[in-house]
């Protein structure tokens, strides 16, 4: 366990993990549907506020697990209960139980039928979420990612649009047929490690076969890519955004897409260092499609929600090419662009849903024009849009600015290659920008009312951390350099010595 | 105290003819009332026995902690399936009394079956657990003249009769090598006769005729037209109870062909692929759910081998554990079904539609039994289906944990699109469900014990452990 600052005292990783399930109990016997509400809204907001010692407490300067715990769970298979925090998770967790409330807050009129049953979901979820980034055991971290399928399932598919059985299922079967070899993957790594074990950071840095390292990483490459999504398999996603309730897709693209890119991060680059060497070169390529084909995509679309749902295809192509790049640079910027996708596309969704509650339609043509009648919304809006292209001042440069620096590094060409993709999300933002704000007047001919000070409440605190890591993001990235050091560390001895030719 | 060995199963036998005399006067209400407080007064027998070891009847009969224990899950299964059963809806009124007496019959010859360490004693509980069944299948009300019902017990008994004489013709091998019909006789001397053909195929036929009891391909075929042709709460204990006997008595006669047979493997894992695939691929296309399960419950049996083919210890208790949890689930999912179905109908997918709005409290016990049965967290499916590729895995397997894993991903669309219905689409029926007090607890039960022992095996899963050792 020399891996593991132990916890003594209060188990915060538990109580986070544990206060929303109790919640959603409690929640099924509540008398009435704003009671519900009231309470799912306090339980969320405990959560985030109760997470907020992770963050002071946290010593930067070890790459160490923090806040561990550890309990037998499975004694005859070696399974156990094991948490922890590093540098890479715990921006995560953070941005998780931050992001909860404002999901709830977004739903109090957007959701109005089975009211008790919807915040029952959003809790199991919150529960889940926390537990995948904070498990340090392979079983437990397992379990966690499965379960979050029934719940995201239900929110898609009784909450969602028109077509919400279509994408509530191809989410599922997606996700669920993606991670069956992920499994069978651990369940490899458990038998290859002597003493037999699930413990995440005890099978990082074993020194298993090239064959061995290049089959367990496909497995979970399949997962984690189905997951994040990286162009070829992101069909699922703009399915599940454009029919999802908008605290449903909110969670997917502020939390769920992260859960992969942090699998590549936990999993892929310390467990099997030697395949994701050889292997890099076409996870680079990869990612720079995406990029390309998210803009490109996002580009032609009539649909507000869909333009965004695309969009992530770019961003998080972004997030896998600075995860490859395989330097200090790289990796850092990714994990702080997770985390600007996460704040900035959330806001987006929150904004795309704010109009849905006004005129019903997500249609870009139908919401042209409404600048003149919503100007508060319309300012949000343009911040949230700007800091999506990655405008200097914004979040989304830093993590950009950073990523591409680290790409170079890697390979010039590849990340040439990627640089329109920043060029295309300006066109694509803007051209959503344009139509909303000044796209002529006569249309809507309804009047619609400006926001309301819940909905300015939901959206002011994504701004201030639009500009807070925009501007200042040391705070952030100060968290990270130990864990990413030591990631590259364990990255790095296989690299300097195998792989130095296979690169170009 | 040799009647303690044996108070479960005279319990069920006094039961049992004392339910024949209800049968004289027809009285179905005072049936159902003593079956039911026999199928309690023998779980709690069970539980009190379960320590208890010895052997009777010139040791033929064994009595230990791995029987004790298949015991107490038989007897509880059987309850449960004649508390949700009800009041018998399909049932033609004069058989209702009948119809107990052959459940609880049914129990003692699987109850029997568990304990069974001679072949002929295994043979005559095996019968007396089977016949039982053959009767029960027919007793359904004739409501639509098809006599769909009959089809079904006929097609039951001509399959069950070839897999009986093949596990006879297989027990005669047997016998004829070793000059025993003692399993504790015949084990020793087949380790050195394991290199035989006939000792292989002697093993392989006795295994086909329990591999029909649970199902596996290819002795699957009565399966979808019984489920369909018998009553639902037939097809309850038909989907359920049996598979436990089943397992243990596989469990018993592939320790035998350990550790030399790998004949015997090789055919397992045959056997394992295509039922679940087959299984998988045919639950796919069915709109009637009581197919659907039946096809599920193939493609589960083809897990289950997942752990006999192993050989080890870990992998039998994770077979049982296995099964258990199948128990439970299942029972889940057939106790919705009773309920929903207004007169015994046979239910269709389509008529699940909005249960949610008919009864929450179904459509989360049909919830959390699909999604076990798919093997999602943190229900028991999934550490059963985890632990057993984890065996294979450790076996050797790793093909035929792959195509598992493939299976498990299969087999989500139809357990989602049961639960698809239940949740997402609207009732054509909008009127609320009336549940019975005993029902509802039963299936709060039934929730809690799929979800506990998913979130903590290690007690089931021990307890399973040292079962095996007992035997081993």
């Amino acid at each position: 366990m020399d891996f593991l600052v132990m916890n003594e005292g209060f188990p915060l990783l538990s109580a986070l993990i544990f206060l929303p399930l109790f919640g959603a109990l409690v929640t099924m016997f509540l008398p009435s549907e704003q009671a519900a509400r009231l309470w799912s809204l306090l339980i969320t907001s405990i959560t985030a506020i109760l997470s907020i010692p992770l963050y002071t407490g946290f010593n930067v300067a070890t790459a160490q697990y923090q806040f561990g715990e550890h309990h037998a769970w499975i004694p005859l298979w070696n399974i156990n209960y094991t948490l922890g925090v590093d540098g890479i998770s715990l921006l995560l967790i953070l941005l998780t139980t931050f992001i909860m409330p404002f999901c709830v807050l977004a739903s109090w009129r957007y959701i109005a039928t089975r009211v008790k049953s919807f915040m029952v979901c959003m809790m199991v979820m919150e529960c889940a979420m926390i537990g995948v980034f904070a498990a340090l055991d392979f079983v437990l971290f397992y379990i966690l990612w499965e379960a979050m399928l029934i719940p995201m399932y239900l929110i898609i598919g009784i909450w969602g649009g028109p077509r919400k059985v279509y994408a509530s299922i191809k989410f599922f079967i997606y996700t669920l047929a993606g991670s069956v070899m992920l499994l069978v993957a651990i369940i490899a790594l458990y038998l290859a490690s002597a003493p037999h074990t699930f413990s995440i950071p005890a099978l990082m840095g074993g020194h298993y076969s090239s064959t061995f390292q290049i089959l367990v990483f496909l497995a979970f490459f399949l997962a984690f890519a189905i997951k994040v999504p990286m162009f070829p398999f992101h069909t699922w996603l703009p399915a599940a955004h454009v029919e999802a309730p908008t605290a449903g897709s909110v969670i997917l693209a502020s939390v769920l897409l992260k859960m992969g890119t942090y699998g590549f991060l936990r999993f892929c680059l310390p467990i099997t260092p030697l395949a994701t060497v050889t292997l890099t070169p076409y996870i680079l390529w990869l990612s720079v499609v995406g990029i390309l084909y998210g803009g490109f995509t996002a580009l032609a679309q009539k649909d507000m929600k869909k333009l965004i749902a695309y969009s992530s295809v770019g961003h998080m192509g972004f997030v896998t090419l600075g995860i490859f790049a395989l330097n200090s640079a790289g990796i850092e910027g990714s994990l702080l662009q997770m985390i600007n996708h996460g704040v900035t596309t959330g806001a987006l969704f929150l904004c795309v849903g704010m109009i849905y509650e006004r005129n019903h339609s997500r249609e870009l043509a139908n919401a042209t024009g409404i600048g003149k009648q919503m100007p508060i919304f319309v300012t949000f809006l343009a911040f949230f849009s700007l800091s999506s292209l990655a405008f200097p001042g914004t979040n989304s440069f830093v993590g950009e600015f950073l990523i591409l620096a680290g790409a170079f590094k890697r390979n010039l060409i590849i990340t040439a290659c990627a640089v329109p993709g920043a060029i295309l999300a300006a066109a694509y933002m803007l051209r959503m920008l344009q139509k909303v704000i000044w796209g002529g007047i006569d249309n809507p001919k309804q009047t619609l009312l400006d926001l309301n000070v819940r909905e300015i409440v939901t959206l002011a605190p994504f701004l201030l951390f639009v500009f807070w890591i925009g501007l200042g993001p040391e705070p952030f990235l100060s968290v990270m350099h130990s864990s990413v050091a030591h990631l590259l560390e364990q990255v790095g001895t296989v690299q300097a010595s195998a792989v130095a030719g296979l690169l170009p | 105290m040799k009647l303690m060995l044996f108070a479960p199963e005279l319990i069920l036998l006094l039961g049992s003819l004392l339910i024949f005399f209800f049968t004289l006067s027809g009285d179905a209400k005072k049936a159902r009332q003593t079956a039911i407080t026999i199928g309690i007064a023998a779980s709690l027998i069970c539980l009190l026995s379960l320590q208890q070891n010895g052997s009777l009847f010139y040791k033929a009969y064994q009595v230990d902690l791995f029987s004790q224990l298949f015991k107490v899950l038989i007897a509880l299964a059987m309850t449960v399936v004649l508390i949700f059963g009800g009041e018998l809806k399909d049932i033609s009124p004069r058989m209702k009394p009948e119809y107990y007496l052959f459940l609880i019959l049914s129990g003692l010859g699987l109850m029997m079956l568990v304990s069974s360490v001679e072949l002929i004693t295994l043979f005559v509980a095996l019968e007396l657990s089977s016949f039982s069944l053959y009767l029960m299948v027919p007793m359904r009300d004739d409501r639509q003249g098809l006599r769909s019902q009959m089809e079904a017990g006929v097609k039951y008994i001509l399959f069950a009769v070839m897999a009986t004489g093949t596990m006879l013709f297989g027990m005669s091998y047997l016998f004829g090598m070793t000059g025993s019909t003692y399993l504790a006789e015949i084990a020793p001397q087949l380790k050195t006769l394991m290199s035989e053909p006939a000792a292989i195929v002697g093993i392989a036929m006795i295994l086909s005729g329990f591999l029909f009891k649970l199902a596996v391909f290819p002795f699957h075929f009565w399966v979808p037209d019984v489920y369909q042709g018998a009553a639902n709460e037939t097809t309850s204990f038909i989907a359920s109870v049996p598979k436990l006997g089943a397992v243990a008595i596989l469990i018993r006669i592939t320790m035998l062909a350990a550790p030399e047979g790998t004949a015997i493997v090789t055919m397992l894992m045959v056997f394992a692929v295509a039922s679940m695939f087959y299984g998988n691929l045919a639950a796919l296309v069915q709109k009637d759910i009581k197919r659907l399960l039946g096809f599920s419950g193939i493609a589960h049996a083809g897990f289950v081998l997942l752990g006999l083919l192993t050989f080890k210890q870990e992998g039998y208790a994770t077979s049982i554990f296995y099964i258990v949890g199948y128990v439970l689930m299942n029972m889940a999912c057939f106790l919705v079904l009773c309920t929903v179905s207004k007169n015994g109908e046979n239910v269709q997918i389509a008529d699940l539609n909005g249960l949610y709005k008919r009864s929450p409290l179904m459509a989360f016990t049909l919830a959390t039994g699909m999604m076990a049965l798919a093997g999602i967290p943190p229900f028991v499916g999934f550490v059963g289906k985890f632990m057993l590729m984890a065996g294979a895995l450790q076996a050797g397997h790793l093909a035929l944990v792959i195509l598992a894993a493939l299976n498990t991903a299969i087999a989500i669309y139809y357990y989602l699109s049961v639960l698809k219905v239940t949740y997402c689409d609207a009732p054509s029926d909008a009127s609320a469900l009336e549940i019975g007090f005993t029902t509802k607890a039963v299936s709060l039960a039934l929730i809690a014990a799929i979800i506990t022992i998913g979130v903590n095996p290690s007690p089931v899963l021990e307890i399973a452990n040292r079962a095996v050792a007992a035997i081993l």
